[in-house]
């Protein structure tokens, strides 16, 4: 079984592909249907955040394993402008883009892990994991 | 892919069959907006029991769209949210605020036919 998937991402169409492919894998894993929901609804955000503020970048899919349980890691990365103060951004109700302003924190409560790295004028990766209970 | 609508006398009944990119939700509420007036509807039922996301654009969209047919004189609900998917946006955060929902498209039949009763009196 294929365990690693690197979607593009540059149009709605896209991000639909990136949940749909993400709920496929996470139900292979073992995952619940609500963790399942809950997956790709994080992959929906993080890929629709590539595509407004980065216009182009990819999410990455891997199936991944500790000593206990399995997991899915997604990833975002994307080519663009980067977020000049991540501090901010985490915040509820913070948004540069005009939209609900719900994006990161959002997906940092959807998922187990959570890191980012980004600087104004560098790309920006997103790092999450969820762990099958 | 283009969301059916049918019509149901004083009403309009919208059922989402599959996942929808943003652009089928844009198109989704441009033909409700447009049909709602052409029809004269009254009430509107958007069911999403097969929507496998609400994330923050669609919630946005279907909130937008909402206000777009109370300003016309249409009341709108949305039916048939999965356990799944309300769970899931109450983590990220999504409400759908004024707008009305139920659990299915009875209820939601009943729900609008009630609201029209009462703004009657």
């Amino acid at each position: 079984m294929k365990d690693d998937f690197h979607i593009k991402i540059r149009s709605g169409a896209d991000i639909v592909a990136a949940r749909l492919r993400g709920r496929q894998l996470a139900a292979d894993a073992g995952f619940s249907s609500i963790d399942q929901t809950i997956i790709a609804t994080a992959i929906s955000e993080l890929a629709r955040n590539i595509v407004e503020y980065a216009r182009r970048g990819e999410i990455r899919l891997t199936l991944v394993a500790d000593a206990k349980t399995k997991g899915i890691r997604v990833e975002a990365h994307d080519d663009g402008p980067g977020i000049a103060n991540i501090d901010l951004a985490m915040q509820d109700g913070y948004s540069t883009g005009g939209g609900m302003g719900l994006g990161l924190p959002g997906i940092r409560r959807l998922m187990d892990e959570f890191t980012i790295s980004s600087k104004a004028g560098e790309p920006t990766t997103v790092i999450t994991t969820k762990w099958v209970r | 892919m283009r969301v059916p609508i049918l019509k149901q006398g004083e009403y309009l009944i919208a059922s989402i069959q599959s996942a929808l990119t943003d652009e089928d939700l844009m198109q989704l509420r441009d033909d409700l907006a447009d049909q709602a007036g052409r029809f004269r509807s009254r009430g509107i039922i958007v069911d999403v029991t097969a929507l496998d996301v609400m994330d923050s654009f669609a919630c946005r969209t279907l909130r937008s769209l909402a206000s777009i047919l109370r300003l016309r004189g249409a009341q709108m609900a949305i039916v048939g949210i999965q356990p799944e998917v309300a769970f899931s946006m109450v983590q990220l955060g999504l409400a759908f605020g004024e707008v009305r929902t139920a659990l299915d498209l009875e209820e939601g039949l009943v729900l609008l036919r009630q609201e029209a009763a009462e703004r009657q009196r």
